[in-house]
C-alpha cells in the first residue's frame, strides 16, 4: 500500500505524522474526514429517526407559526399571536440592548476602578482592591440571583423610592423620564451630532496645522463650544424635545421609559461582574508602560495629563485592547443567564420555543450561529481599533 | 494601638505612619481619604450589626425574626443539605469519603514535588474510583442514580472531572491547532472558535436537548455524564487556547533542537516541547480553570442540583422562608475562599516558575 512505500522512502526517525505533502499526512487528513463526515451523517439519522418517532420534521417551517409565547419586555412591537420568528428577534433584541449598554457601563466603571486601583491614596487602593476581588472570585450567577433578589426588596409602585425627581424604584422596576421620538429630537440629536463633527474636524486641521508648523492653539473650548452650541441653537429655533414624566395612576406608573426588575437586575449584575476583570485589565496595561517612560515625559516638562493621554495610553491601549475584547464578549455571551433571572433573551425564549415545537436542533442551531455572528463581529470591530493603536505606536 | 501589640514594634509604626501621611499626602488624597472613610461609616456599622450584633446562630425562624439580624442558624440548618444534597441519608458517608479523596488529591497536585507521572497515575485511579463510591452498584454498594447527586459534591465532580477530561483533548486540540495538516488544523481550529464564541449555557443546552436526539433511539444518557460532555468541550476548548499560548512561546530553536536530533513528531512534543509549553502555561492555566469552576454554577439552567442550586432549592423549605441574603452570602463566601486560595496559588508559582524574570 502506499504508506509502505512512504514509510521507505522516507528517513527512519520521522515520527508518526510527518510533513505535509507526505503520503502519512494525507492518509491521516482523509481518515479526520472521514471520521468527521461519518460521525455527522450517524448523528444526522438518528435525529432524523428520533424526530419522525415524535411526529417532528426537520425543517425551518415552524419560525412562520404563531408563537404564543408572553414576552415581558420588547423593544419592538410584539404580541404572543406573532410569529416565533419575531418572537426570536425580540429576544435577539433584548440581548443587543442589554449587551450593547452594558459594555459602555462597564467600559467606564472599569476604568474608574482601574485608575482608582493605580491610586496614590493606600485606603482607596486597598478598599477597590478588596472589592475586585470579591467580585472576580464569585461566581456570576450568584450575583445575578443577588442583585435579582435585591430588586425584588424594594418597595411596592405606590412606595415607590424617588431619588431623584423623574425617577422611580420599585418591586416593578425602573422608572425614568422618557424622550418621545417626533421630529424636535431627531433635529436636538443632529444638531449634537453636528457639534461632535465639527470638534472632530477642528481638531484634524489642528493636528495637521500643528504637524506643519509646530503651532498649538486650544481646541477643547471650541469644541465644546460647538457640542454644547449646536443643540442650544436648535433648541433656541424652537426644536424642544418633549420629556414624558412617568406618573403614578392607580396601581402603575404611566408614560416614561421602564426599566423592568430583571433588566436592571442582569444590567448591574453584567456590569458590576465585568467591570471589576476590565479593571485589572486597565491596570496591568498602565502598570506595563515602562517607569523610564513616565520619567522621560516629566523630563520634556509634559503636564500630568498630557503625559497619560500622549505618552501613556497610546502605549497601554496596545496591552489592554485585547483582553478588553474578550471581555465584552464575554458580557456578551454572560447576557445568557438572563435565564436564570427570567429576562427574556434569545436564550431565553429559545428555550421556551424548544419546549413549545420539539424543534431543538433548528432552534439551537439559530441562537448558536448569532452568537458566534456576535462574536465575530465585535472581534472584528476590536481588531480594526487595535490595528489602529498598533499603527498609531509604529509613526 | 500601643507598640507592644504589635510583633515588630518599630516596624509596625513606621508603616503605619507612613501609611497615614500617604493618606493624608495633599488636600487631594485628603478629601479621598475622608470620602473612603465616609463609605465605610455608613457601611460598615449597619453591616455589623445585621451579622454578627443581632444574628442569630441557634435557633429556628421565629428566633431569627425576632432578633432581626441575620439567620445564619438557616445556613447552620441547611450546611449539609448543601454539601451532600439530596443523596440518601444513610449513605452520606460515601460523598463525604469521595470529597476527602478528593480535596487530598487537589492538595497533593499543588505541590511541586509531587509533579510527574505518580500524580498522573494517582489520578487515573482515584477518578474512576471516586465515581464507583458515589455511584455503587458494586463491593456491596447500593446504586446511587445520579439524579440523586447533589450541593458542593456534584459541583466538585463537575469540575474536576471536567479538567480531568478536557486537559488531554486540549492538548490534543492545540496541537492539532498548530499541525502543519490543513484539514486537522481547520478541524481544531473550527471546534475551538465554535465552543468559545458561544455561551456555555447554550452547549449545555445542547448536551441536554440535542444529544439524546442525536443518539439511536432506546439509547439514553444520564444527564451527569451529558452536562459533562458539554463542560469537558468547554474546558478543553479554552484550555487549549492557553496551551497554545505556551507552544507558541516556545522558542523556535527548541523545535529545530528536537528535529536536528532525530526525534519524530510525538517524540518531540512529548520529551521536549509540552513540558517546557505546560509549565511555562500553569499559573494561566489555574486562571482560566477558576473561571470554568465559576462556571459550573450555570448547570442550574438544565436542573442539576450543584452546591448553589442546592442552596436556592433550601430557600423553598416552608419552615425557613425569607432568608436569602444569608444564603447567598454563605454561597459567595464558600466560592470566594475557594477561587482566591487558587488565585493566590497561581500568583505564587507565576512568581516560584520564572524566577529570572524576576
Amino acid at each position: 500500500m502506499s504508506s509502505t512505500t512512504a514509510r521507505v522512502a522516507m528517513p527512519p526517525a520521522r515520527g508518526l505524522i510527518p510533513l505535509p505533502g507526505s503520503t502519512r499526512g494525507l492518509l491521516i487528513q482523509v481518515a479526520l474526514l472521514v471520521a468527521v463526515i461519518g460521525l455527522g451523517w450517524w448523528f444526522w439519522s438518528n435525529a432524523q429517526a428520533n424526530m419522525a418517532a415524535r411526529g417532528l420534521q426537520f425543517g425551518y417551517g415552524f419560525l412562520d407559526r404563531s408563537a404564543g409565547i408572553p414576552i415581558g419586555e420588547s423593544p419592538i412591537a410584539y404580541s404572543p399571536a406573532d410569529t416565533y420568528r419575531r418572537a426570536l428577534t425580540v429576544g435577539l433584541l433584548n440581548t443587543l440592548r442589554v449587551a450593547i449598554v452594558g459594555i459602555a457601563l462597564c467600559t467606564v466603571l472599569g476604568i474608574l476602578l482601574g485608575l482608582a486601583r493605580l491610586s496614590s491614596n493606600p485606603l482607596l487602593r486597598g478598599l477597590v482592591g478588596g472589592y475586585i476581588e470579591v467580585i472576580r472570585n464569585t461566581p456570576l450567577v450568584l450575583q445575578l440571583v443577588f442583585w435579582h433578589a435585591v430588586l425584588l426588596q424594594l418597595p411596592s409602585v405606590r412606595q415607590a423610592l424617588n431619588p431623584l425627581p423623574g425617577v422611580f424604584l420599585s418591586q416593578r422596576g425602573v422608572k425614568i423620564p422618557a424622550l418621545l421620538a417626533e421630529p424636535a429630537l431627531y433635529a436636538f440629536l443632529a444638531a449634537a451630532l453636528a457639534g461632535a463633527i465639527g470638534w472632530w474636524l477642528l481638531l484634524r486641521r489642528e493636528r495637521a496645522r500643528q504637524v506643519a508648523t509646530g503651532e498649538r492653539r486650544p481646541t477643547v473650548l471650541p469644541g465644546l463650544a460647538m457640542l454644547l452650541g449646536f443643540p442650544a441653537l436648535s433648541l433656541a429655533a424652537g426644536f424642544v424635545p418633549t420629556v414624558e414624566w412617568p406618573e403614578l395612576a392607580g396601581f402603575n406608573f404611566e408614560g416614561g421609559l421602564s426599566l423592568s426588575p430583571e433588566f436592571f437586575a442582569l444590567l448591574i449584575g453584567l456590569v458590576v461582574y465585568t467591570s471589576a476583570f476590565i479593571a485589572e485589565i486597565v491596570r496591568a496595561g498602565i502598570q506595563s508602560v515602562h517607569k523610564g517612560q513616565w520619567e522621560a515625559a516629566r523630563a520634556l516638562g509634559l503636564p500630568p495629563g498630557r503625559i497619560m493621554r500622549l505618552v501613556i495610553l497610546p502605549q497601554a491601549l496596545r496591552v489592554i485592547i485585547p483582553p478588553l475584547t474578550s471581555q465584552y464578549l464575554n458580557l456578551t455571551k454572560n447576557s445568557s443567564l438572563a435565564v436564570v433571572i427570567g429576562y427574556p433573551d434569545l436564550v431565553s425564549v429559545a428555550n421556551t420555543s424548544i419546549n413549545q415545537t420539539g424543534q431543538a436542533i433548528e432552534v439551537i442551531s439559530i441562537f448558536m450561529a448569532v452568537y458566534l455572528l456576535i462574536s465575530l463581529v465585535t472581534s472584528a470591530l476590536m481588531n480594526w481599533y487595535n490595528s489602529r493603536v498598533a499603527l498609531l505606536k509604529e509613526r | 494601638m500601643s507598640a507592644t501589640t504589635a510583633p515588630a514594634g518599630p516596624a509596625f509604626t513606621e508603616r503605619a505612619t507612613a501609611f497615614l501621611r500617604a493618606c493624608f499626602a495633599g488636600p487631594v488624597n485628603s478629601a479621598i481619604t475622608l470620602a473612603c472613610l465616609a463609605v465605610l461609616y455608613f457601611a460598615v456599622p449597619p453591616f455589623w450589626a445585621w451579622a454578627v450584633t443581632n444574628a442569630t446562630w441557634n435557633g429556628n425562624a421565629e428566633t431569627c425574626r425576632a432578633a432581626g439580624g441575620a439567620c445564619w442558624a438557616f445556613v447552620r440548618e441547611k450546611f449539609w443539605f448543601s454539601i451532600f444534597g439530596l443523596y440518601p441519608y444513610e449513605e452520606r458517608w460515601r460523598p463525604a469519603t469521595m470529597i476527602v479523596i478528593l480535596v487530598a488529591m487537589v492538595v497533593a497536585s499543588t505541590i511541586r514535588r509531587f509533579w510527574g507521572r505518580w500524580l498522573l497515575l494517582g489520578w487515573a485511579v482515584a477518578a474512576p474510583a471516586m465515581w464507583l463510591l458515589m455511584q455503587g452498584g458494586v463491593f456491596g454498594l447500593s446504586f446511587v442514580q445520579t439524579r440523586q447527586w447533589g450541593g458542593l459534591t456534584i459541583t466538585g465532580i463537575i469540575a474536576v472531572y471536567g479538567l480531568a477530561l478536557g486537559y488531554p483533548l486540549a492538548i490534543l486540540l492545540a496541537l492539532g491547532r498548530r499541525s502543519e495538516l490543513p484539514l486537522l488544523r481547520w478541524f481544531c481550529t473550527a471546534v475551538i472558535e465554535c465552543v468559545r464564541g458561544v455561551p456555555l449555557i447554550s452547549l449545555l443546552f445542547m448536551a441536554a436537548i440535542m444529544l439524546p436526539l442525536f443518539m439511536p433511539e432506546g439509547v439514553t444518557i444520564d444527564r451527569l455524564i451529558r452536562v459533562l460532555v458539554a463542560y469537558t468541550l468547554f474546558t478543553a476548548a479554552y484550555m487549549a487556547e492557553v496551551v497554545r499560548g505556551g507552544l507558541q512561546a516556545m522558542p523556535r530553536g527548541q523545535y529545530e533542537a528536537a528535529d536536528a536530533i532525530g526525534l519524530g513528531y510525538w517524540k518531540k512534543m512529548r520529551l521536549v516541547i509540552l513540558p517546557q509549553a505546560l509549565t511555562v502555561t500553569i499559573p494561566a492555566q489555574v486562571n482560566t480553570f477558576i473561571g470554568l469552576f465559576k462556571d459550573t454554577t450555570l448547570v442550574v439552567v438544565i436542573g442539576v442540583f450543584d452546591f448553589f442550586t442546592t442552596l436556592r432549592a433550601a430557600l423553598g423549605d416552608p419552615n425557613w422562608l425569607g432568608f436569602p441574603t444569608e444564603a447567598y452570602l454563605f454561597a459567595a463566601g464558600v466560592y470566594f475562599v475557594l477561587c482566591f486560595a487558587m488565585s493566590r496559588y497561581s500568583q505564587n508559582l507565576e512568581r516560584t516558575l520564572r524566577p529570572e524574570s524576576r
